[in-house]
């Protein structure tokens, strides 16, 4: 392992900026991501439900 | 049992097989992610050349890989539910185009992020990058034309059409670092072997795995949600609704 210590793994050699700034957002990309399909999933199932109901009365 | 493939492509027994395989590709590409990031961080020596900025890479090709491969996958399925009229295959295509623009804008923000140390500039008008500017713009032009109209199945086949028109641009993304003077360096990995540290290699295929199965599962989840509303009127759905 090339760390020293833990500020040396956020410095990532001068390039922390750089390379958490992509880890970061990927990361941000990827939770924003399953947060809208599980929400979605949810949503659709709920609003067929409430639409069957008012189909059946 | 033989493996029915015209049983699997109703949407009504596509939906339950779905549901299954969703965890093992989400845990798969959770623990193939732990791993390729352990790598990519822990085991991966320095780069001799571009310091630590190269950690990016291990986000940044299978990134760059997803956005044009979902892209063939899109237009794969688009051919045949425009030459098969089959129901499921323009679900698989509206399935994937958000995990696709997704993985693109990725690629493209990594890019732009190892490019200013290394290039000194975020972005360049070269051909990779312009041309993988180009299919996000596809991506996102898709969406847009998906949710312009109204009518499901006037929707599809434009969809398709534009899908299909555009992939041209994914051969043109991959052989740019060759057909043209591009800053963008050329691609590491060839059929002929590879330039790179294995242990670097590894760490990035590994994480090109979990894309990949992150992929799916997205795709997957997404192509549940859209068989719901499209059957929403079939009877095993209005079971569903009752559970």
């Amino acid at each position: 392992m090339q760390w020293a210590s833990l500020s040396d793994f956020w410095a990532m050699g001068g390039y922390g900026l750089y390379v958490w700034g992509s880890y970061l957002v990927t990361f941000a990309a990827i939770v924003l991501e399953i947060i809208l399909l599980r929400h979605g999933h949810k949503d659709t199932l709920r609003r067929l439900r409430r639409m069957r109901r008012w189909e059946e009365q | 049992m033989a493996f029915n493939l015209y049983y699997y492509a109703a949407p009504a027994t596509f939906y339950g097989l779905a549901g299954r395989l969703i965890p093992w590709f989400a845990w798969g590409s959770a623990v193939l992610a732990a791993i390729g990031l352990y790598i990519g961080f822990f085991v991966a020596p320095t780069d001799f050349q571009q310091g630590e900025a190269y950690r990016v890479i291990f986000i940044h090709v299978p990134a760059a890989w997803m956005g044009m491969f979902i892209y063939l996958v899109m237009a794969f399925w688009s051919a045949i539910g425009l030459a098969f009229k089959t129901r499921l295959s323009f679900m698989m295509a509206r399935a994937l185009a958000p995990t696709g623009a997704m993985f693109t804008f990725i690629s493209l923000w990594t890019g732009a992020l190892w490019g200013k140390p290394m290039w000194g500039t975020w972005w360049v008008w070269d051909a990779r990058l312009t041309s993988t500017l180009i299919l996000l713009f596809l991506y996102i032009g898709i969406l847009a034309l998906w949710a312009a109209i109204d009518d499901r199945n006037r929707g599809d086949k434009a969809g398709a059409l534009l899908t299909l028109i555009g992939a041209v641009n994914v051969p043109i993304i991959y052989f740019s670092v060759q057909w043209w003077n591009t800053l963008h360096q050329g691609a590491s990995i060839k059929p002929s072997g590879t330039s790179m540290d294995e242990i670097m290699l590894a760490g990035m295929l590994i994480m090109a795995a979990a894309a990949w199965f992150y992929a799916i599962a997205a795709a997957l989840t997404r192509v549940r949600t859209i068989i719901l509303e499209r059957e929403r009127h079939t009877d095993w759905v209005k079971r569903i609704l009752e559970q």
